[in-house]
Formats: C-alpha cells, structure tokens, sequence
C-alpha cells in the first residue's frame, strides 16, 4: 500500500506471533493444517458438491460447481446466466435518453458510474462539449457512488466473514451518503443523474455543507471499520495470502480496476487516459503487493480515502454555471421556453418522441467504474435508437478467473476470494 | 333454481357452536404467534438486494418486527420475499426454494420486477413471479423504498391474523402443477 497502514504497524502490546506484533505469516505459500510435520492425513473421498445459485454467499445468482478432494478445491466450474435481463437487447429497442435507466442496473451499487459510463460514449459519438459544472458534478457524484460501492463491498465480505458489525457500520455510511444523493436526484439507489449533454440538475441550496458534513462521518465510520479489521485475527486468517492472483496473472486474466492494481499494476483510467475534469485533481492510486483478498480489501479503504480527498477538492474548485448544453437537438429545453414558444415546443416534442439524433459512426468509450474499466461500444445509424450496444462490464474478467484463483486453496477460502472480486450479477450478465 | 330448502334456518348444534368458537380461539392465538415471528428466506438476486440490505440494518431494522429475521435455508423459513429480478433460468430454483418451505408459508414480492416483470419486458425475464409461485403481498417501486417494505410486512401481518389457522391441518398439501420433481 503506498501508506503504511495495516497490518504493518507493530504495536508492542500486541499478541506475540500475532500480525499485530509485526510477524506477517511468510508469503507466498498457502499455509494448511497439513504442512506441519504433526500432519495426520484424514481419509478423504473425491466429491462434488454444488453451490449456489441460490446461496448466501453466492449472491444469489451464481452456480458453482466445486468438486473437492477433502476440503482443498481441484476444479471448479461456474455457470452464470441467473441474472440475465437482456440489457444490450433491451438497449436497442428504446431511445438514446431512455437507456439510462438501464445502465443504472448495471452495477446497482454505483449506478451513476454507469450513467457517467454511458453519457460519455455517446458524447464522443456526438462530439459534444458538456460545461464545466456539469463535468464536476459528475465526478463527484461518481465518487461518492465510489465509496457506496467500496462500503457494500467491504461491509459484505467482512460479515460474510462472520463480522456482522462491520457490515451495520458499513450500510449506516452507506445510507448517509445515498440520503445526499436522493436529495441531489429522488432515487436513493438507481440515482438517474447524467443525462447526455450534462446533468438532470443542480445542487440544491445547501447541498454541498450537508454533503461535506456527512463525508466527515463517513470518514469516521470508515475509521472505525478499518479498526475492526485491519487487525483482526479471523479476518487476516481468512485473507492474507488466499485468493492470490500475480501481476502477470491478473494483466492476462484482463482484470482491471481494484483487482489489478491490488496485484501491483498501477493502471487507473483516472490517471491514465483522463476523462471529465480528473487531469485537474490530486489523488494517488494505490497499489498493492500481495494480490491476494486482504490486498483487495486494503486497496478498498484506500481508495474510499482518495474519493473523498477528491470530492472535497470538486467542491472547492467548481464555480456556478450551467449544468448541461444549451443545445436543443440534445437537452430539453427549460420548461418556461416549453410552454411558452413553439421551439421549445417542438424541440421537446421531438427529444420525448423521437430521441435525439445522434451522428452515424461507431466508438468505444471506457471509464474508471469501482470495480474497474467500464466500456461502452456504441453503434449509431444516425437514428434516435442505438443501432447497437456493447457492453464491457468489469466484473465479468475477475469472475471468469475465480476458478483459477481458488484451485488448490481450501473450500473455505472461496468465500472471502467470490467477495474481493466485488462480483455483480446486474453487470457480469447483463 | 331455489329450492324451497333454501330458505330454511341453518340448525347448529350446541357442541358444533363450541367447536367452532373454540377452533377460532385457537386460531387467532396461532395466528398472533404466527404474524410475530416471521423467519424471512431472502431469495437475492438483483438490485432489490440493497435495499434489502438496509431494510435488514440498523436504520430500518425489519427484526423489531419480530419479523423477517433471515434464515438462509429454505426448511427453516415461512417467509420468502423475492427479492429482485426473477429470469427464466432462475425460475426453476425459486420454485424449488418455494416447495422446500415448510407450511404455512408466505411469499413476498420485492420490488415491481418480482411483481410484473418490471421494465425487463423481454424473452428473459419472468413477468411476475406469481407465474410460478404463489404471493401474498406486493411491495412496488424500482427498488422499494425500506418504508414501503416494512409497510408490505405489517401488512402482510395483518393478513396472517385473519387468515385461519388450525393446530393440525389434515388438508392435503397444494400442489403446483408442473413443478421440479413431478
């Protein structure tokens, strides 16, 4: 991590031979009750057993099909499709606007992430300029959405663990933030913010201090489950040194986002090809060393702290203005030129029952979505429908890898490995 | 057609009047104790599943109920609440889920796309999970508020109150027809 937190501090009151004390276990090998020279085998038989889909731990909409020889995994297969809604097709049957509320289902915990996602690629077909404050506010809205989707994540996996308070403390966090959101745009969860050419609307009055404050508390919670974890003996057992995926492993397996970088890649769209206004804020990337599931989880909290550094900073530079283009053949007119003249008349006419026209070509756009690159490859034929829709969801590659991350480890150790990888059914089946 | 029977008194018998009134007793007793301690099977699949999520927490708190304190095996649960999108590939599992409950039991449907299908109008999606299983309360919205939920459950409560319940049920058990394993 690039700052020493974790379970790198020594505390002399610490346990002897706990991670507290400074003893790591060593790296690099799965550590097993059969290691040891006191090793009595137990008789195993070779069996297979099902998991899932309609099991707590596999959130419901994923089978796996493990086949154990004792309780250490040989081969394991997965069998999605328990979510699948169609997204791509249902896409293409609906007007340019009207597929927002589709990608808000994508990863429903940062569905405005998605939103950001998809506003982008089509901008970049339409090569439309968004103005500034709307660039802000969809960072910021993006980010607070970031640190949702982290709390669910870790808050999820620690009482997947058996750590139910982190995951009281963790949703406790996450509805502060989600009451901001749904005051900034109705909707606590699917919050249907950017629009193409800019943003629904503006901050209401008082917004940004209510929002400030709530990321102090926000912080302090996220504090106090760091103190919960980063320490805790179950919690490291069951993390430190599972799940491990190499550098060169998770850049083959196509990871992106936490998942990579918490194997020591150091790639982050944000800094790498920046989008909106990232390129004029000040945020690091962690990195992790290990890439097994305590690495993912640190990487989680770190990146919880850089969102808030880097939404705080979007308060402070952002000046008043307008909110989306003043472009007809884009945005709805205000309701005032609606009613009142027959351009908007016509101009919202047109927008509700046709769509806008978005120019013919193809392009492929890509974001920094929470749980790594989030792409959108969009086809126009100039009509008000997309002609069609591809979708590159971030989650589908570390989901595909998990049987090769967990062969060879113990049963057990599936469970912490299925929830670092943040895997979500809305967007791995689309 | 009247018969001229029809329009005679029905004649109850003093012990007939008794057992009714006290299979009523015990009825609404059951059904007291039935309401208050509901054990929920949250069948999770979709975005549903957040709400949920902070239903079952600190702020809403669905266990001050004495309800829905979830259980995550079918066998020890009587209410299940569908939570979320329900596919044609999933349908099969809910449907066994449903069938591994013990009686009595109820269902929930979370959200519009477990009650109709919501926006997912297509080859995938299951339009209503009561094309397979039966419900007792729907709870709208894309996804429920937690408010909506808790509504659903007191209502569902009030259901099972009137509902009548007996200490030994002889009736042969519901069989749904084209199910897993017939």
């Amino acid at each position: 991590m690039s700052e020493a937190k974790g379970v790198g501090g020594i505390d002399p009151r610490a346990t002897p031979g706990s991670a507290g004390a400074g003893e790591r276990p060593p790296m690099g090998t799965v550590s097993r009750a059969g290691d040891g020279e006191l090793y009595a085998p137990m008789p195993s038989k070779h069996m297979v057993i099902n998991l899932g889909p309609s099991h707590p731990a596999m959130h419901g909409v994923t089978r796996a099909v493990v086949e154990l020889n004792g309780e250490i995994i040989e081969e394991m297969k997965l069998d999605i499709g328990f979510l699948h809604r169609g997204f791509e097709k249902s896409c293409e049957n609906v007007t340019w606007g009207q597929v927002f509320p589709y990608t808000d289902r994508l990863n429903y915990v940062s569905s405005i992430m998605n939103n950001v996602g998809f506003a982008l690629a089509v901008e970049k077909l339409a090569k439309l300029e968004i103005p500034e404050r709307a660039r802000y506010l969809r960072v910021i809205t993006s980010e607070i959405h970031r640190i949702c989707d982290h709390l669910t994540l870790v808050g999820a996996m620690a009482m997947e663990l058996g750590a139910m308070t982190v995951f009281l403390y963790g949703i406790e966090a996450r509805d502060l933030l989600w009451d901001r959101l749904a005051e900034l745009c109705g909707a606590r969860l699917t919050s249907n913010y950017a629009r193409i050419g800019g943003v629904a609307r503006d901050m209401p009055e008082g917004w940004q201090e209510k929002t400030l404050k709530v990321l102090d508390r926000v912080v302090a919670i996220r504090e106090e489950i760091g103190q919960l974890l980063n320490r805790n003996r179950i919690f490291i057992d069951r993390c430190l040194n599972t799940g491990k995926v190499s550098r060169e492993d998770a850049l083959e397996l196509g990871f992106t986002g936490p998942c990579l970088r918490a194997s020591g890649e150091p790639y982050d769209i944000r800094k790498a090809a920046p989008y909106l206004v990232y390129d004029r804020l000040d945020f690091d990337i962690p990195v992790g060393s290990n890439g097994d599931n305590f690495d993912r989880y640190l990487m989680r909290m770190e990146e919880m702290r850089q969102s808030d550094k880097i939404i705080r900073q979007c308060f402070e530079q952002m000046a008043p203005g307008e909110i989306i283009v003043q472009d007809f053949r884009y945005a709805l007119p205000p309701k005032p030129l609606v009613y009142g003249t027959i351009e908007g008349v016509m101009a919202h006419f047109k927008l509700v029952m046709e769509g806008i026209k978005v120019p013919a070509g193809e392009v492929y756009s890509y974001t920094e979505a929470a749980n790594g690159e989030l792409g959108f490859y969009v086809v126009s034929d100039g009509g008000g429908r997309p002609y069609k829709l591809g979708l590159r969801a971030p989650g589908w590659p570390m989901l595909a890898a998990l049987p090769v991350m967990t062969k060879g480890s113990l049963l057990s150790d599936l469970i912490p490995t299925f929830d670092s990888i943040n895997m979500i059914g809305g967007e791995v089946e689309q | 057609m009247a018969s001229e029977l029809d329009g005679l008194p029905v004649i109850a018998t003093r012990r007939e009047e008794a057992e009714g009134f006290l299979q009523g007793l015990v009825s609404k007793s059951l059904g007291w104790a039935r309401k208050y301690s509901l054990f929920t099977y949250p069948f999770v699949t979709a975005c549903c599943g957040m709400e949920y999520m902070t239903m079952a927490s600190a702020r809403y708190d669905s266990d001050r109920f004495g309800a829905a304190m979830p259980r995550f095996s079918p066998r020890q649960a009587d209410l299940l609440m569908v939570v979320g999108t329900v596919n044609c590939k999933q349908a099969p599992i809910l449907q066994r889920i449903y069938e591994q409950m013990a009686d009595p039991k109820w269902v929930m449907a979370f959200g519009v796309c477990a009650s109709s299908g919501g926006f997912y109008d297509n080859y995938a999606t299951v339009q209503g999970i009561d094309r397979i299983i039966p419900v007792d309360v729907y709870v709208p919205g894309c996804p429920p508020r937690p408010e909506q939920v808790l509504d659903g459950i007191m209502l569902l409560q009030k259901k099972i109150q009137n509902q009548s319940h007996k200490l030994i049920d002889r009736k042969p058990l519901p069989v749904i027809a084209g199910g897993p394993g017939r």
